[in-house]
């Protein structure tokens, strides 16, 4: 009696005891990435901080509606959007073909996708002026053919907004179709849809988010760019100057402008992040 | 949990406090003292100073030896931000006063600047002056594609006050953040005709040639230099001032297309 009485004790001590444990050592996280992590996270958040603090918040309302800052916030929006639009347009397909054409060189093609990601931007800018330029190899064809001129223009700007974003929506891309289950379009192909049909009707709906990941990191990127915006369409208000250019020159005479002009770009892209967040990418 | 998320948060800003401390210190000790200069000396100029700051560094340091001179060059206003906002520089060169009062006026200067060169504005335009510009007033020609300046770099509030003065409206393609910008647009082709200044011709002088123009003597650009109060290496500093203003500094600076002060 006694015995069993023990034992039951025993047992619901050990029970109790291992519950206690077992979340505990699951829910456990090791020091050696709870610091690192908390380093990192605060070397991220940190400088916003710092930016935040230092927003003059007096003269707030009246620098935002100063004329120069709104011409270049709208020319950002419009020309990240065009650029994500024109990165689509060329960059799904080339996902397509890379993740499911088998042909000679597909490494070294999907090495040479990725090569603007560690390009300079201002290198990029050099680069795309060397073939689209007046000079150009492209360029020169293209004013003598056509009259058209690609620098100082705002389609320059979409271009290079374009060529330093689109390898990240072919990444994400790929990356979205590799993972996918490439029986549905078989499964098409049997029951005779041609291969146009399969992409458009079953893989793309199947890679839906990855697409949606990608056509807004290329969008974010796009609206950030810098080096090979300024390098190949230079700078003018109203048709060149982006947002990153205008707190690049606010920043020469006038840290609060620039400051203010950062405090804007940043909310409008967390703003629209969120918000396609929720829309589109619930499900990823 | 919560008591260990605070702890942990405390140790992480801990580590970070005594990260910030320890960095930059290893150097101040450098080069203060005895008056032998040695050391790294940080030269923050500039960027129509590139070349010939470049030649003046490798002298100054072959005429101390142990010394070695650190170049950053950019747009005097973007220069005397970093400055201000307490970049570790021992001397800053600046294409304008006014760039300079920044840093004087807020306190960041030791002693007062000196000027030691001036800079006169010519028309930049690539070999063969495909535009046919031979002054001021063919840049406001339809077809002729210029670059200047933007009004915030020392570079284009010269070249607004000359353009002014000839009463030459001027549309330009771009606005550059730094001469050196509009100066590459001119070697690349993509525009016709860019103002800068006499000395970047001058560096650039393979696929660009000056065209100069009588309005330029209005927007002369008075060049100072200062050695700065927090520099971590103020021995350096003030004997690299003082070289640059002497004879051999001021003979790379007039072969540089510079005027002396």
């Amino acid at each position: 009696m006694r015995q069993v009485r023990d034992d039951t004790a025993r047992e619901r001590d050990d029970t109790a005891r291992e519950r206690r444990v077992t979340p505990r050592r699951r829910g456990r996280v090791p020091a050696a990435l709870l610091i690192p992590a908390g380093l990192g996270l605060l070397f991220l958040v940190l400088p916003l901080v710092g930016l935040v603090i230092r927003v003059p918040w007096t003269t707030l309302p009246q620098r935002l509606t100063e004329p120069g800052a709104l011409t270049a916030l709208r020319l950002s929006v419009q020309t990240a959007t065009l650029a994500t639009a024109l990165c689509l347009l060329l960059g799904v397909p080339l996902a397509w073909v890379l993740a499911r054409v088998e042909f000679p060189g597909r490494r070294l093609v999907r090495a040479l996708v990725t090569v603007p990601l560690v390009l300079p931007p201002v290198v990029g800018g050099v680069a795309l002026l060397l073939v689209f330029g007046r000079r150009g190899l492209l360029g020169g064809w293209l004013d003598a053919t056509f009259g058209i001129t690609l620098p100082f223009t705002t389609a320059g700007v979409m271009l290079a907004e374009s060529f330093v974003a689109m390898p990240f929506l072919v990444i994400a891309v790929e990356g979205a179709l590799r993972a996918a289950d490439h029986r549905y379009e078989e499964a098409a192909a049997t029951l005779g849809a041609s291969r146009w049909t399969a992409f458009t009707h079953v893989t793309l709906p199947l890679v839906a988010p990855g697409l949606a990941a990608g056509a807004v990191l290329c969008w974010a990127r796009a609206l950030g760019e810098f080096g090979a915006t300024i390098t190949f369409a230079g700078n003018y208000p109203g048709r060149t100057q982006t947002m990153p250019l205008a707190v690049y020159l606010a920043l020469e005479t006038d840290l609060e402008s620039a400051i203010v002009l950062s405090l804007v770009l940043l909310v409008v892209s967390v703003g629209i992040l969120v918000a396609l967040r929720d829309r589109w990418m619930s499900s990823a | 949990m919560s008591a260990r998320a605070t702890r942990t948060a405390m140790a992480v800003v801990m580590a970070l406090t005594v990260a910030g401390c320890g960095a930059g210190d290893d150097r101040a000790t450098d080069g203060s003292g005895d008056g032998r200069v040695t050391g790294t000396v940080t030269v923050f100029a500039a960027a129509s100073l590139t070349e010939s700051f470049r030649r003046i560094g490798e002298d100054f340091e072959a005429a101390n030896p142990g010394s070695a001179v650190t170049l950053n060059v950019a747009g005097s206003s973007a220069l005397a931000n970093q400055i201000n906002q307490g970049a570790p520089a021992d001397v800053f060169a600046s294409a304008a006063p006014a760039n300079m009062a920044t840093v004087t006026e807020a306190g960041n200067a030791d002693g007062t600047p000196a000027t030691f060169a001036r800079n006169q504005l010519v028309i930049a335009v690539p070999r063969g002056n495909p535009g046919g510009v031979t002054g001021l007033a063919d840049l406001s020609r339809p077809g002729v594609k210029v670059a200047r300046c933007a009004d915030q770099v020392p570079c284009g509030a010269a070249a607004r006050t000359a353009l002014d003065t000839a009463g030459v409206a001027l549309t330009p393609v771009t606005l550059e953040q730094d001469v050196r910008g509009a100066l590459a647009k001119v070697k690349l082709g993509e525009v016709d005709a860019a103002v800068v200044y006499r000395s970047d011709v001058r560096a650039a002088s393979a696929d660009v040639t000056a065209v100069e123009f009588p309005e330029s003597a209005r927007a002369v650009n008075d060049y100072p230099i200062v050695a700065l109060k927090d520099a971590p290496n103020p021995a350096g500093a003030r004997a690299f001032v003082a070289y640059v203003r002497s004879e051999p500094a001021q003979a790379v600076l007039a072969e540089a297309g510079f005027q002396a002060p």
